[in-house]
């Protein structure tokens, strides 16, 4: 047993810290420092640059254009680029559909879409949960009828991320309403572009819009988009959903938030010295380190595992519940740091454009909102409730 | 022992009840929230008549001489429906201080059209070093001819937007936390001076940062003796704090009634959400919760005319307890309605954001925590 990483791999970490620091875009740097938005440009953007540099799909293999890394160097890669709060690849393609439609897609298929997702030439989304199918996802009812060589599609995805920036959805339909619930599922790629679709955006409490109602009428997809067999699609959303939920627990982006924790905890006051120097906040920042330190390290026992060639397995609903429970409890202290400063909403002030004197310290204005936003992380990609599920069933066999 | 209400406090929680109810749904909320002064004059002026802005002043100074357990009603109430009225600035804060600390010219002036609806009054006492230490004042006045000049700056007032006059603390002598050498003095928002930076807040209110530079006041503006006022303050603000915990009642009774009523309309697995058992636990988990948070909220409340250390254990008790029973029942309530528990679309995230962010107000969890230990144990 061994605690540290090679001398390789330290030097790995440095290749990648160099990069990020002499290749993201000045403009995009000052906004994450400023915590302004992001915009799909952006997003884009920073996906192509790392496309340039062939680190676009670190996990892939290489004869679709990834790395060959170790997971370990996967992990150090994901790690970095989560402390250095760049704008995150988008998970839909390169996560999420690309392993689908490599394990599962026709060469057709394969030839077309592997190299775009690749380049970041189209921008997916997922069209997984509808308005009554959130835990119960099997229980989906939007409908795909075979009408020739096309399907016509009809029916709605709710909580669908980035719907409004994405050229195409992959979607789970109904093909077949006769069978049990699992057994009916087909796995469509639907053009957003195409007639019929209607995107409506769906605003949070925080008051962003990152999430989207998808209606679908009568929208004509030709069969050769259907992925696998029909009415095999919930094994290939349950190999998806795999995918989805790795790399969940975010350890870079979550040790980037605890850094700022401590940031602001040194400059707030509090009875005249910093807040920082109190024993009661201190001893919940600390605790909020060990959590974060157990769950780094339980992910590395499992990443260092497939290292050696093992397969992963049902830690990533472990990690997934504590990765988000993390990312809520520090997003609780950030407001908990700054006291009444929480208060301030000028929406306003999140857009780049906007350079007005803050109102109260200039790291205040983002964390009431972040933390409203954050209580999705409990419930988006399989609720903490349906994880848990699983690892009583799967884990336990309870 | 006795925790019924009177005759005549259930018919003013019959009254309040009903007007949040007919007069008060999300969407006029909304659009009050999206309004120009962020909250309706019309209701205002519907509390003035209703004797409700009346209820904590003396008979003497034109009031109802109402206790805390009235404005426990009415507060209660307000956080059922998330009113975004300034009460809690203007009533339970500004003028309570001028009832307090005020001479009978000042209470004259200012009381009468308080009452009657026509002024409105916010406290700005927080400054930014100060977090929830209400001594911590920087903000100055100096003795300049027969009257005070004051700078300083005052973060976060809430109803500060709205006011015609500011209460404002200030440091006539003392260190940064000497809680000796603190004065109040009545401004006019407008004064020569006074800029106010007015926002709109996470859970739909409005606030202000005012900043003083060379305001000059007159010796009427002071209240009470110079630098003796810190006592009346606490106590001012211990009331207030009861207030809000009644206030937080509302809100966490309010969001446990949505949760419940989701869990039993919403279907997964083919049965309702409430059949599956987990969720049943953590239901009763927030009905716990609203439970002691209710029972914390009556011994403040009843504690607030006890000697200061009694009243201090029982306040910062409560608003401790609440602090943690409000975090959970706001968090529950979200996680329970799924993705429709994040949307702005329903109630349940409005209520949240209220929930929390009363945690921040007159100090957090941790605050009051650290005032009762020191209350209970020096």
């Amino acid at each position: 047993m061994n605690l540290d990483y090679s001398e390789s791999e330290q030097t790995f970490r440095e290749e990648v810290q160099n990069f990020i620091r002499a290749n993201i875009p000045a403009t995009i740097k000052a906004k994450i420092d400023a915590r302004k938005k992001l915009t799909n440009e952006d997003y884009i953007a920073w996906h192509k640059i790392l496309y340039a540099r062939g680190w676009a799909a670190p996990n892939w293999p290489t004869e679709f254009g990834g790395t060959g890394w170790t997971p370990l160097q996967c992990h150090i890669f994901d790690e970095e680029i989560g402390l250095a709060g760049t704008p995150r690849v988008m998970p839909f393609g390169v996560n999420m559909v690309g392993p689908v439609i490599m394990e599962f897609g026709t060469d057709a298929q394969k030839e077309y879409y592997l190299p775009r997702i690749l380049s970041c030439e189209d921008v997916w989304c997922q069209g997984y949960s509808e308005p009554s199918s959130g835990s119960d996802l099997a229980s989906l009812k939007t409908r795909a009828v075979r009408d020739g060589d096309q399907y016509v599609v009809n029916g709605s995805k709710i909580w669908t991320t980035s719907a409004h920036w994405a050229d195409l959805i992959f979607c789970l339909v109904r093909t077949d309403t006769k069978v049990k619930n699992q057994e009916g599922i087909s796995f469509l790629l639907i053009n957003m572009h195409d007639p019929g679709i209607d995107v409506r955006p769906i605003i949070t409490m925080d008051g962003g819009h990152e999430v989207n109602q998808v209606f679908f009428e009568d929208v004509r997809v030709p069969v050769a988009n259907l992925i696998g067999e029909e009415n095999k699609g919930w094994t290939y959303a349950k190999f998806l959903l795999k995918h989805e939920r790795a790399g969940i627990a975010a350890i870079g982006s979550q040790k980037r938030q605890l850094n700022r924790l401590k940031e602001i905890a040194r400059a707030e006051q509090s009875n005249g010295q910093a807040l920082i120097k109190e024993t009661r906040f201190r001893d919940k920042i600390s605790k909020a380190e060990i959590d974060l330190m157990a769950l780094e390290y339980t992910e590395l026992r499992a990443v260092s595992a497939a290292n050696q060639g093992g397969v992963p397995g049902t830690e990533v609903n472990l990690l997934k519940i504590r990765g988000s429970e993390m990312q809520q409890k520090i997003s609780e202290l950030l407001i908990e740091a700054i006291g009444y400063y929480a208060n301030p909403f000028v929406p306003d002030s999140f857009e780049a454009g906007w350079n007005e004197e803050p109102i109260g310290p200039d790291y205040a204005a983002t964390l009431a909102p972040e933390y409203f936003n954050w209580r999705k992380s409990s419930i988006y990609a399989g609720s903490n409730e349906v994880q848990k599920n699983i690892i009583a069933k799967m884990v336990l066999g309870l | 022992m006795d925790f019924t209400l009177s005759d005549e406090q259930k018919l003013l929680k019959d009254s309040v009840d009903r007007f949040v109810a007919e007069k008060y749904g999300l969407d006029v909320r909304r659009a009050l929230v999206a309004s120009e002064d962020g909250f309706s004059r019309k209701n205002w002026e519907t509390f003035a008549e209703l004797g409700w802005l009346a209820i904590p002043f003396s008979e003497a100074s034109g009031g109802l001489g109402g206790g805390p357990v009235e404005v426990m009603v009415l507060m209660e109430a307000f956080g059922r429906g998330l009113v975004v009225e300034p009460f809690i600035s203007t009533i339970l804060t500004g003028a309570s201080l001028i009832e307090a600390l005020g001479d009978d010219e000042q209470k004259a002036a200012t009381l009468p059209s308080v009452i009657q609806g026509e002024k409105l009054i916010a406290f700005a006492y927080v400054e930014p070093q100060a977090r929830f230490t209400l001594s911590d004042i920087i903000t100055t006045a100096t003795a300049d001819g027969d009257g005070y000049r004051i700078s300083g700056h005052k973060a976060v007032a809430f109803g500060g937007d709205s006011a015609n006059h500011l209460i404002v603390s200030a440091r006539t002598s003392g260190d940064q936390r000497d809680k000796n050498g603190i004065s109040l003095f009545l401004v006019d928002a407008e004064a020569a001076g006074v800029t106010r930076r007015c926002y709109g807040t996470v859970d739909g209110l409005r606030a202000a940062d005012v900043a003083l530079k060379d305001v000059l006041v007159g010796p009427e503006a002071r209240l009470g003796e110079e630098g003796d006022t810190f006592a009346t303050i606490e106590s001012v603000v211990d009331n207030a704090t009861a207030a809000v915990c009644a206030e937080a009642v509302g809100v966490m009774d309010s969001l446990h009634e949505q949760t419940l009523e989701y869990l039993n309309t919403r279907e997964q697995f083919g049965v309702k959400l409430g059949k599956f058992q987990a969720l049943q636990h953590r239901s009763v988990d927030m009905f716990v919760a609203c439970q002691e948070a209710r029972t914390m909220t009556y011994v403040a409340t009843l504690s607030l005319d006890k000697p200061r250390t009694e009243r201090i254990r029982a306040v910062s008790a409560a608003k401790s307890h609440i602090g943690r029973a409000g975090r959970l029942v706001g968090q529950e309530a979200v996680q329970l309605h799924g993705g429709m528990g994040m949307t702005d679309e329903l109630a349940v995230g409005h209520y949240f954001k209220r929930l929390t962010m009363i945690d921040t107000l007159f100090g957090n969890m941790d605050h009051h925590l650290e005032r009762f230990a020191a209350a209970v144990y020096s």
